[in-house]
């Protein structure tokens, strides 16, 4: 698909320096970019993963690092940092045995089914079994740190910080967003309330929703007080203090979907709308065959660029709770951010290479699977 | 009693259903409101006000005061206000703008032209790369480290590196930059303070804007794609049988055409860079903070100034909220043409 002009004109000789110069835009185009993002994301890639395989210890004169190998990630896993980061396991009831034992069957069809497909290819091979692995395991400790007796680690919890924010942020963006695309007198007014939230600094709305949801001295008291909460605090409770820290992160972040499936829902041509009303099909049948497929593939750019920015997610936890109760509402960018605090830099790179992981592996398996899937379907 | 629920045309609603609609966005400009209402009416509080309970109106409830306006604009408070959002102006726009033109050079390129980088290319330079990092940690001087490193990976890549042929493609090396912002700014803070420091550039505006724009340019090379991408092809290649040269191509077909697209992404960009708190408190001591620090900086060893960062959260989202209303119907426009392929 190279759509360079493939003759040139040596006839002339400016036009051989033009075309030289129209040769080289291939690299003109995108090398500052790529030497920019090598620049300032290579070399802090790797000395954190150095950093993350060493001791750092302050020493005279400024600071010494020793090589350890993998002890910082045993540590996290099997050491004194195991039950902060995967949490305390619930021993095996035969109900935590079923919900695993069918997830377990269902990625198994699914690996069986891309087998018996004939198209099968050894990269895909391993990208599929990496993935059955990763869910499994996942699956493993979601099941049996969210079952009574056990106790969520910094792992789950980010975890259901991301999935439940982008749920709900996802579906209250697509609601507002068709809301505002009727004919409506004033729409406009209210498209720049809603963006309000997502210009306010994420360190600012954290303090924000710190005063909000304070039970004696917020705007809320009264409620508290009808309801008999006056000694309720979200610091004491876990799933309080989450939903709090839930309902902060997706009052910010609404915004960002709302505006963009907004613009998507506009840019539909409207004869297929009108010829399906025509033909007598109902409001949900519209969404459901015109207008779903016409957002699809924002909808994914936009979930993926929120994936990777919720898995970042630490100024709300810090601000609004302190990750508290106990560790109860630590994402694991806050995880990181602790040991740094406490200087151990390399458990904290460790902690940052984990979140890595996890979002590499999300990203590629929604990049590959879900978004290409999605997409080409259409 | 039929036509409450028909509606007139395809794009408007029943009155039942306009009804609803109100309802519906009514509640939800109250959920997003009031928050901000309350921002607003602690700016006008006294510690006290604050402490001894929830008071709501202004006037009946409490007196307002506007002690903390003074102490952050004309009091003790106002030099370091007025230096930090300075700052702010400066440093946000600049990067924005930087974060637009090498994204949308760098987006039309990922969509115009192929690129197969090499995979034995891309293993030898990370290698090298990680060889000079243990070579600085070893305690050679980074300059010496660093020239053996270049000449050893020119070495290997005339050698070696041409021996691997399987190549990535575009789509890979999108997902390559977009994961670049996969890394959370904890793990990646302190390695680019001692890369700033070697270069004797903390707290400068260079620092800041150089890390602001290399840490924005993935989002906007992935907003900047599905713009351009929609751009007919069938434009560029009248222009290239006219004669016209890429560059040319670029200036005068592709960013008049992605200007909405252009202006959307430099908002979502500009409001990043705006409120982006904790590279800003690593690169910057004094002379270069920006206003996310002042806000930070209220929490004292008295506990939370509310009242300060109220003033101070209102002060900072003003100019965004002007540069919004401007700019709404073109963010709306813009990412319409977006939107027609993901």
């Amino acid at each position: 698909m190279n759509t360079q002009p493939e003759e040139s004109k040596p006839s002339r000789f400016h036009a051989v320096i033009s075309s030289a110069a129209d040769r080289l835009a291939r690299s003109v185009f995108i090398l500052p970019t790529v030497l920019a993002l090598l620049f300032l994301s290579i070399f802090p890639l790797l000395a954190s993963l150095y950093l993350s395989l060493a001791k750092f210890d302050i020493a005279i004169g400024g600071y010494k690092l020793t090589f350890v190998g993998l002890a910082n990630y045993k540590k996290l896993f099997t050491g004194s940092e195991g039950t902060h980061f995967l949490g305390k396991f619930a021993p095996n009831t035969p109900l935590t045995w079923i919900v695993f034992g069918v997830v377990v069957i269902a990625l198994a069809i699914f690996l069986a089914r891309y087998l018996l497909n004939a198209k099968v290819s050894i990269g895909g091979l391993i990208g599929r079994i990496l993935l059955t692995l990763g869910l499994g395991a996942l699956t493993w400790m979601l099941v049996h740190t969210l079952w009574n007796g056990g106790r969520l680690g910094t792992a789950s919890i980010t975890l259901v910080y991301v999935f439940v924010g982008i749920f709900f942020q996802y579906i209250l963006g697509l609601g507002l967003a068709m809301l505002t695309v009727q004919n409506l007198p004033g729409r406009r007014f209210f498209r720049v309330i809603f963006l309000l939230p997502m210009m306010i600094t994420p360190v600012g709305v954290a303090y924000m929703f710190r005063m909000l949801t304070d039970t004696s001295k917020g705007p809320f008291t009264p409620i508290w007080q009808g309801l008999g909460l006056i000694d309720f605090s979200w610091v004491n409770n876990a799933w309080g203090a989450r939903t709090a820290i839930l309902i902060g992160d997706i009052w910010q972040w609404t915004p960002f979907m709302f505006i963009v499936l907004v613009a998507a829902l506009e840019s539909q041509s409207v004869e297929p709308l009108e010829a399906a009303t025509v033909d007598g099909a109902n409001s949900w049948q519209i969404f459901r065959y015109i207008t779903w497929p016409a957002i699809l593939p924002v909808s994914m750019t936009l979930i993926l660029i929120r994936l990777i920015e919720a898995f970042k997610i630490v100024d709300l936890p810090n601000v609004m709770t302190n990750g508290g109760p106990g560790t109860a509402t630590q994402s694991l960018t806050y995880h990181a951010y602790i040991n740094w605090r406490a200087l151990n830099i390399g458990a904290s790179a460790a902690v940052a290479y984990m979140l890595l992981f996890l979002v590499t592996f999300f990203a590629m398996i929604f990049v590959n699977l879900i978004r290409q899937r999605t997409v080409e379907t259409l | 009693m039929k036509r409450w629920f028909q509606s007139k045309s395809i794009n408007t609603p029943s009155p039942v259903a306009a009804v609803l609609s109100y309802l519906v966005l009514g509640v939800w400009a109250f959920l997003i409101l009031f928050p901000l209402y309350w921002l607003v009416i602690t700016s006008f509080k006294i510690s006290s006000q604050v402490a001894e309970g929830p008071f709501y109106i202004p006037f009946v409830d409490f007196k307002p005061t506007l002690d903390a306006w003074k102490y952050i604009l004309v009091g003790d408070l106002s030099n370091d206000t007025l230096r930090n959002f300075t700052n702010t102006i400066i440093v946000a726009p600049v990067s924005a703008l930087l974060a637009l033109v090498f994204g949308a050079t760098a987006a039309y390129a990922l969509v115009r032209f192929n690129y197969h980088p090499r995979v034995g290319a891309i293993m030898t330079f990370i290698g090298c790369v990680g060889l000079s990092i243990v070579f600085i940690s070893m305690g050679v001087p980074w300059q010496i480290a660093l020239a053996i490193s270049a000449a050893l990976l020119i070495i290997l890549l005339q050698t070696i590196g041409r021996r691997f042929k399987r190549a990535l493609g575009n789509n890979d090396i999108a997902f390559w930059m977009i994961s670049q912002r996969m890394l959370p700014p904890v793990a990646v803070v302190i390695p680019i303070y001692i890369l700033f420091q070697q270069l004797h550039l903390l707290d400068t505006y260079a620092a800041l804007i150089i890390t602001y724009v290399t840490s924005n340019l993935p989002i906007a090379i992935w907003l900047m794609r599905d713009y351009i991408s929609t751009i007919p092809i069938e434009l560029e290649e009248c222009a290239s049988i006219d004669g016209a040269s890429r560059y040319r191509i670029f200036w005068s077909i592709v960013l008049p055409l992605a200007i909405p697209g252009l202006i959307a992404t430099f908002l979502f960009v500009l409001v990043f860079t705006w409120n982006e708190y904790l590279l800003a408190l690593f690169l910057s001591s004094a002379k270069v903070q920006t206003l996310p620090l002042t806000i930070a900086a209220q929490n004292a060893t008295r506990g939370p100034q509310w009242w300060n960062m109220s003033v101070l959260i209102l002060i900072m989202i003003v100019p965004v909220i002007f540069i919004a209303i401007v700019l709404e119907r073109y963010i709306t426009r813009g990412l319409l043409i977006g939107a027609v392929k993901g």
